[in-house]
């Protein structure tokens, strides 16, 4: 962390930044038990352990921001402001869902809260968060775009001409790269030959902060320094986020590749207990948090019923969203 | 009709000034395409950035992917990209944002966001440029759902058919081809506007169809003449738009004939003229007086030696042969 400003970030941003985390935390941990009891059925891609990071960096936008994020993108959704019963039925193919079961969860987009694009594709995202960062540098508005993606998408073609394109232009774009350490089942050393994402920043001449994506004051104040640096016309940054990602690439996937001493380690800094530990340093009473943590339980319950209850979409929807017209051979 | 001729290259720039005059959410990026970089290497946006500006007329790295990434971002959230990609060979590079972003997003965001993007893009083969800058690749984004394909076959149609394709909410590849840039013919007024979707009937015939788009138009309307010098009476239907296309224009012209040829300088095999044809047999079988025949280029990369290259492309008499075979 190169930036300075930690000591700045308020016990009342570290409270919602807590909340937000926690209801991520939760959220992700419903969603695997669902799928193990056979309630649902689709390929997920858990958030677990960088519910902090995302926590923090949307907590420095605001909602008329723009986010690109990927399919592990549970974290960053609901972060940004999602509402949870639409982002549950869109999860469960329900016609009630963000994008009326068509996308599907490696496909959210919900533009009342600036997520415009999932991906699918690695990579792929960040160009086209330059693009919303053109739109809006064209327009002459403030806003921001933030694009979200892993330590494996530093080494897709995309993410270089990206990263040249923005910095050329000064687009107000922040590149974040949650540095999970696994690119899908390959360890970072064995995939990246770079000591570091952030160390791909200045051949870009790029404005580049390298942060623990897992403290939540180094990670929102990473987050303000480069919104700030955006927002005020200077152009991109990349923040290097490191975090860890604690369960498999996919749901149910092998994951014992994982050396037993590093998940070990990465248990005992897990982030969400971290930053309730900061918090209740911080005067934070006991009942205050349970008070919170226990309102989002109600919540996920209200939404995962409005899910599983809401109807599957009209098949009709087949010849509709295909191209302006419907399609009607 | 003024009067004044004009070529498919002013017609397009034509096109481009109209619609970034009238709507400043229009703006163009690929590379080279401000005057400063040549105004494309075909010239189509000469002049341009001078009158607009250079953010409205943005040259670019050599980024294909960074260009249609560009132009899908910015499209989402409301403005009218029209991104350059230099030759059709280079869509290859830039195929999955073209393929799973700017085609999918309507679809996959349930209609929340849609893609108001062209992509101008040239090639031809016939100008030695060899195997890597001169396919015909339409038939690959044919067969995405979420596209349209367009290209033009003469100067008032290119006008009409960019300012329409920009004006748009799909997103939607315009397909030029460098050997016909110098077609010439008479200029539109402005705001002459040529709806995506439906063909045009280049010449009236009652004996035998022929379907096609872009440059074999010329070379069906040549034979058309020929042979109505010898009493057969040829209709050609030019697609402009080549997906979706008309099938009401094309089924109906040969439920009138019974006889159809189908056109283009793409390679046959696996080409858009299958679907065409395959659609004819399937709606009008009984009818056909004779089986549909197909012309393209043949199935090999394009040469760069020219009696090789020459070859390798459709040709008159090829056109001709498969109309005489229809009569027989």
């Amino acid at each position: 962390m190169t930036d300075s400003g930690i000591g700045s970030v308020s016990r009342e941003q570290l409270s919602a930044i807590y909340r937000s985390a926690y209801r991520i935390h939760r959220n992700d941990e419903r969603f695997r038990s669902l799928l193990s009891q056979g309630k649902l059925a689709v390929a997920y891609y858990p958030v677990r352990g960088q519910e902090v990071l995302s926590a923090s960096m949307m907590h420095a936008l605001r909602p008329s921001d723009y986010l690109v994020t990927t399919y592990r993108g549970l974290h960053d959704h609901l972060a940004k402001g999602i509402p949870l019963k639409e982002l549950w039925a869109e999860f469960a193919g329900r016609a009630t869902g963000t994008c009326k079961g068509k996308g599907g969860p490696m496909h959210i987009t919900h533009p009342e809260s600036g997520v415009m694009v999932t991906t699918g594709i690695v990579g792929s995202g960040l160009p086209i968060a330059n693009g919303l960062a053109l739109a809006s540098q064209m327009r002459g508005e403030d806003r921001v775009t933030v694009v979200s993606f892993g330590d494996g998408a530093s080494n897709i073609g995309a993410f270089h001409e990206a990263l040249n394109m923005a910095s050329l232009w000064k687009l107000p774009v922040i590149f974040l790269c949650q540095n999970n350490q696994y690119a899908e089942h390959t360890a970072y050393a064995v995939g990246t030959a770079a000591p570091s994402i952030a160390a791909r920043g200045p051949g870009y001449g790029m404005h580049t902060i390298a942060c623990d994506g897992n403290d939540a004051r180094e990670m929102f104040a990473a987050a303000r320094t480069a919104v700030e640096h955006a927002r005020s016309g200077k152009g991109p940054t990349l923040i290097e986020a490191k975090t860890f990602r604690m369960l498999a690439h996919i749901f149910g996937s092998d994951f014992s590749y994982v050396p037993k001493e590093m998940l070990a380690a990465a248990e005992d800094t897990d982030p969400i207990p971290r930053l309730r530990k900061l918090l209740v340093e911080l005067q934070m009473s006991e009942a205050e948090l349970r008070g919170a943590e226990q309102a989002i339980e109600a919540e996920i319950d209200a939404a995962v019923e409005f899910a599983l209850t809401s109807p599957f979409p009209d098949l009709a929807e087949l010849r509709v969203d295909v191209l302006e017209a419907e399609i009607t051979a | 009709m003024s009067g004044e001729k004009i070529n498919i290259a002013n017609a397009l720039n034509r096109a481009l000034d109209e619609m970034m005059g009238a709507d400043p959410s229009v703006f163009l990026l690929g590379e080279d395409v401000a005057d400063e970089q040549g105004g494309g290497v075909f010239k189509v946006s000469k002049g341009l950035s001078a009158k607009y500006g250079k953010s409205r007329v943005r040259s670019t790295p050599i980024s294909e992917q960074a260009i249609i990434g560009a132009a899908v971002g910015s499209a989402i959230v409301g403005m009218r990209p029209v991104a350059e990609i230099m030759l059709m060979n280079f869509v290859t590079v830039a195929m999955d944002q073209i393929v799973n972003h700017a085609a999918k997003l309507r679809f996959m965001s349930g209609g929340q966001t849609n893609v108001p993007l062209v992509i101008r893009t040239t090639t031809g083969a016939g100008v030695g440029f060899g195997g890597q800058h001169s396919d015909m690749l339409e038939a690959w984004f044919a067969h995405v759902a979420g596209l349209k394909i367009v290209t033009p076959s003469n100067p008032a149609d290119a006008q009409g058919l960019l300012a329409a394709a920009i004006e748009d909410n799909d997103p939607v590849i315009f397909i030029e081809n460098i050997v016909s840039y110098g077609i010439t013919g008479e200029a539109p007024p402005r705001g002459h506007r040529v709806p995506l979707g439906k063909a045009r009937t280049a010449r009236p015939g009652k004996d035998i169809t022929i379907v096609t788009y872009g440059r074999p138009v010329a070379d069906a309307l040549a034979v058309a003449e020929k042979l109505s010098a010898q009493g057969v009476e040829i209709e050609v239907i030019d697609l402009r738009t080549i997906a979706p296309f008309d099938e009401e224009a094309v089924l109906t012209s040969v439920a009138r004939t019974g006889r159809a040829v189908v056109v283009h300088e793409a390679i046959k095999a696996y080409g858009c003229g299958a679907e065409v044809s395959s659609r004819i047999h399937e709606e009008l079988f009984g009818q056909l007086k004779a089986p549909v025949k197909r012309i393209g280029s043949k199935y090999a990369p394009v040469p760069f030696s020219r009696p090789l290259e020459q070859a390798f492309l459709y040709n008159q008499a090829e056109i001709e042969a498969a109309c005489r075979a229809t009569i027989v």
